[in-house]
């Protein structure tokens, strides 16, 4: 393949690559994005390409592995063009009959419809299922229609014009404008303007800049970056040149977490593929500008997506972070100007070149411009990736797109900003969601994970559950953070084994002061968010579990006890087999009893009463009542009466 | 180097671009507390204790002072009620290790610091840097440094190196305040040195 | 691992300091973990001082100093895992093998880690071994699924 060396020969190809491609020729995308991968979808692409050989079709059906679709849930996921026909949750046995019946005969398979829950209506359509229908798919659309190993795909939908356009039509001074007309914020949890971030390197007076992709997703829950990176990584190169031209910088990295080898292995494929077109290396498409990109994995340091951290590991150190008192876009990696910015945010660059930055704006509220893609996981029926414009009410994108609860429970809390984050209780569903929004809740956008929390989870559980994990993952170097974590964990902790004392919310406070005030970096500043947020919407549970020794939501393991309801035990059997501890009392015909001295109150009772019965109860903060003498524990069945 | 004039604790100070608020406090004779820094040493920005209020523009903000360059019009307070709100805070973490240190006891004196507060962690270490940045950036024998990260951190000598080395250098045993560098210095000496 | 396979890794990434991390990585995902004479060779070649490299090797999860199992056990402790019960299944996990978080059993079998999301939270909670994700985990499945293992 010749290098492209300029505008016109990159237009030639790309007409030329779609000319050989038929709209109408059947083609089976199948999702082949981390998680699906997981449940089973490289065993799917198998049996597709085995039973498309066996029928004779090679030649005229393709099979396109692409990137993730975000209906994480269903997974594995099939889309037949052109007809747009959606399949959910494909196993390998459905493939000869998906063949024969959809793709011969133009027959739909009823059973592996999405079934709409309401309606019980069946959806033949991917764009009318209410999961997708609801969404603004801006970025991540493309995602279900390209093989992100293949760099004709990407040309196929128009990709790398932005690139061609700066570099031929464009200066540097034009691109900075047009990235900070568009408002573009950025999307990695700072959500601080791109293009005044742009503009400050630009003017820096330095030879070397750089440009840098913060791939590092640590955020548990949050997977975006992952699948766009995954899925649609020419986007993020694309995005990224643009963004060195525009600053004057010939040297980019993408620093990835070494968790994500599916994504590594394909930025490393896309940056091959970009070098041998031209896209990347001298001389970009005859234009003169030059431009490498080297991959930096992560070793496992949740710090290292601070922005100063992160250069720091590039620089091949430890990860701590440093004072940013001199902005990194002055002097960053190396010392040197750098615009660091998120995968998402880089992801928007060629959207905004090629569509303009009024139409950009046209997205969003106010001071949120634009959609952003946020991973709704937790205790939600639609589990997945979704992408919304600013401005979409948490209550639309729990409901009308997440499906609500599962289980019939209640809705208590949804989680915004991982760890530096707060949580949203239900009276602030109708919040729309935007960074100053969400920042004014109690919260922050951070990185888009919401995690949707249900009457089950305990909060304060919850805000020990964030103190453990950043305590893990601190760098250590300053004392707010190492040591005031340390002792707020203590605390939390004790709290939820019922040792809390009087006092200890307000030392709670104190620490959660220091840490905002005078930590190094953004992790300490940050880490007291999910227990003030906590304090401020569920107090009751904090006092509970104090003064009561109580578990409002029944979840702290030292603070509840299980119990058989004699009144509802008919002796099914079932818990004193699975016990694992030995602690059920019972028999045959006899109500069955729990020895709280064996107890391990590993729940499992609980899950296997069947519900028709529902005879285990948690109790929590009152004692357990005594168990019923053995001599009237005899279930008197009834007899058949005439 | 331009000359920048800015307020600390009301007096007006002259200081030259590149310095910082400690350099300049510290040039009019204004103390601020300080237990990570040294002359010697690049500011490392660990302890937090040297925290002041600086304002600019109406905007007030806390920063460490031994790495905050000084601004043209910039109004510091070197104590306030929440800078010493912090600082005690910060002693009262670091005496639940090491209840004992000089530095630490009379730094509690002047701010009412309760050195019970917590309860005693098992390491002396108070994570200074001194040691290990002294040895690395003035000694260059990178005898000591750190491992892991977070409250698993601890400083940590090469055995090979400080069997060479630190016997007739020691220069950085005086710079510990808690005296956890000696205890590890004769613990390594013990266990691991290399038998020659 | 003999030096003259650690050099080639170091000349793959051009004998540079700031690759340091990336070195490491690739030692480390080939031997399973990071000899003492590996890290000296580093030091050597790299022209870094040995306590770099040491506070690196403990500061990153990826690097262990130890001999690792032949099977590596991650369990996701991300938050949406966490909220659909992952702890109880690490509680079963921990009675199964007799290993705690960061331990590798006497025979070298298995070595068991908490990670912090993995991605795939619509499966959760999550289990990966060896590579190989296992979704829906409950307490009760943990048995069946060690059991493939030798």
């Amino acid at each position: 393949m010749p290098r492209l060396n300029s505008p016109s020969e990159l237009e030639e190809l790309r007409k030329g690559i779609l000319s050989k491609r038929d709209p109408n020729k059947p083609c089976i995308t199948l999702c082949s994005g981390s998680a699906c991968h997981a449940s089973g979808s490289s065993d799917v692409a198998r049996s597709l390409e085995e039973e498309i050989k066996k029928q004779g079709l090679s030649d005229e059906v393709e099979i396109r592995k692409t990137g993730c679709h975000g209906f994480c849930e269903r997974g594995p996921i099939i889309v037949i063009h052109p007809e747009e026909i959606c399949y959910l949750q494909i196993k390998p046995e459905d493939v000869p009959e998906i063949v024969s019946q959809t793709i011969k005969e133009k027959k739909v398979i009823e059973r592996l419809l999405y079934t709409d829950p309401e309606t019980n209506e069946k959806i033949v359509h991917e764009s009318e299922i209410p999961f997708y229908k609801n969404q603004k798919r801006l970025v991540f659309g493309s995602n279900g229609n390209i093989d992100p190993k293949s760099i004709d795909d990407y040309l196929a939908i128009g990709g790398y014009s932005a690139l061609a356009r700066v570099l031929s039509e464009m200066t540097s001074e034009e691109v900075v404008e047009e990235v900070k007309k568009s408002n573009l914020r950025g999307r990695g949890g700072g959500g601080f303007p791109a293009g005044r971030k742009w503009e400050g390197s630009r003017d820096a007076p330095d030879e070397t800049k750089y440009v840098i992709v913060n791939a590092d997703e640590g955020d548990p829950g949050a997977y975006m970056d992952r699948s766009l990176l995954e899925g649609n990584p020419h986007s993020i190169l694309e995005g990224l040149t643009i963004g060195a031209y525009a600053i004057g910088s010939h040297e980019g990295y993408i620093y990835v977490r070494q968790e994500y080898p599916l994504a590594v292995e394909n930025v490393n494929l896309a940056i091959r593929n970009a070098e041998e077109y031209g896209f990347l290396g001298e001389n970009i498409l005859g234009s003169g500008f030059d431009f490498i990109v080297k991959v930096h994995q992560g070793a496992g340091a949740f710090v290292c997506g601070e922005s100063t951290a992160l250069m720091t590991a590039l620089e091949g150190r430890a990860g701590e972070p440093r004072p940013k008192y001199i902005r990194s876009n002055v002097k960053g990696l190396w010392d040197k100007p750098s615009v660091l910015n998120n995968v998402e945010t880089w992801a928007n660059v060629p959207l905004i070149i090629n569509k303009g930055a009024d139409w950009f704006n046209q997205f969003g509220t106010e001071k949120s411009k634009g959609t952003k893609i946020f991973s709704l996981v937790g205790k939600i029926t639609n589990t997945g990736l979704v992408e919304v414009p600013m401005g979409t009410t948490l209550r639309d994108i729990i409901y009308k797109i997440g499906g609500g609860i599962p289980g019939g429970k209640r809705f208590k809390a949804v989680q915004t900003g991982g760890p530096s984050g707060g949580c949203i209780p239900e009276e602030l569903l109708d919040l729309e969601v935007g960074f100053d929004e969400l920042t004014k809740a109690g919260s922050m956008m951070g990185s888009g994970g919401m995690i949707i929390m249900d009457e089950d989870t305990c909060m304060v559980d919850v805000s020990r559950y964030f103190l453990d994990f950043l305590t893990d993952e601190s760098c250590g170097k300053c004392v707010p953070c190492r040591e005031g974590m340390r002792q707020m964990l203590k605390i939390l902790t004790n709290i939820t084994l019922g040792k809390g004392r009087e006092g200890d919310i307000e030392l709670l406070e104190e620490l959660a002061e220091l840490l905002s005030e005078a930590s190094l970096c953004a992790l300490g500043k940050s880490a007291a968010n999910p227990f003030l947020s906590t304090l401020r919407y569920f107090r009751e549970e904090y006092e509970a579990h104090i003064k009561e020794k109580r578990c409002p939501a029944l979840s702290c393991k030292e603070l509840i006890s299980f119990h058989i309801d004699p009144d509802k035990c008919l002796a099914c059997m079932i818990c004193g087999r699975k016990c694992p501890a030995g602690a059920i009392i019972g028999g045959k015909n006899m109500i069955h009893v729990i020895d709280q001295d064996k107890c391990t109150k590993c729940g499992t009772c609980f899950e296997v009463c069947p519900s028709r019965f529902s005879a285990v109860k948690k109790i929590s903060g009152e004692p357990v009542p005594p168990s019923i003498p053995e001599e009237e524990r005899t279930i008197a069945r009834k007899s058949k009466q005439k | 180097m331009s000359e920048i004039l800015l307020k600390i604790d009301g007096k007006k100070v002259k200081a030259t671009q590149g310095m910082t608020i400690l350099e300049a406090a510290q040039s009019v004779g204004i103390f601020i507390p300080t237990l990570c820094h040294h002359e010697k040493l690049e500011p490392y920005g660990g302890c937090r204790i040297c925290t002041v209020e600086a304002e600019i523009g109406g905007r007030t903000r806390l920063v460490a002072s031994c790495l905050f360059p000084v601004e043209q019009d910039l109004i510091v307070r070197t104590r306030s009620e929440k800078v010493d709100r912090i600082r005690k805070l910060i002693l009262e973490l670091l005496l639940a290790h090491a209840p004992d240190a000089f530095e630490l006891k009379e730094l509690a004196k002047e701010y009412g610091a309760d050195k019970d507060r917590f309860e005693k962690e098992a390491s002396f270490c108070i994570h200074c840097g001194l040691c290990v940045r002294y040895c690395a950036e003035v000694k260059k024998k990178f005898a000591v440094g750190f491992v892991d990260r977070g409250t698993r951190k601890e400083i940590n000598f090469i055995p090979e190196i400080a069997a060479k080395e630190c016997w007739d250098c020691k220069e950085c045993f005086p710079l510990c305040p808690t005296e956890a560098l000696q205890a590890a210095y004769v613990l390594t000496r013990a266990l691991y040195f290399p038998s020659t | 691992m003999d030096n003259g396979r650690i050099d080639q890794i170091i000349d793959k990434h051009k004998g540079e300091a700031s690759s340091l991390i990336q070195v490491l990585l690739d030692i480390q995902s080939e031997n399973h973990w990071l000899p003492k004479e590996a890290l000296d060779r580093v030091s050597e070649k790299l022209e870094v001082p040995l306590t770099r490299i040491q506070h690196i090797a403990t500061f990153y999860k990826a690097f262990s100093l130890v001999p690792k199992g032949r099977h590596e056990i991650h369990i996701c402790m991300g938050t949406a895992c966490h909220v659909r019960g992952a702890p109880r299944v690490l509680d079963a996990m921990q009675e199964l093998t007799g290993i705690k978080p960061g331990e590798t059993d006497l025979d070298l079998k298995f070595s068991l880690e908490t990670v912090n999301c993995l991605g795939c939270c619509a499966l959760g909670p999550v289990m990966e071994i060896d590579g190989k994700t296992h979704g829906k985990m409950t307490p009760a499945g943990t048995a069946g699924v060690l059991k493939n293992y030798e």
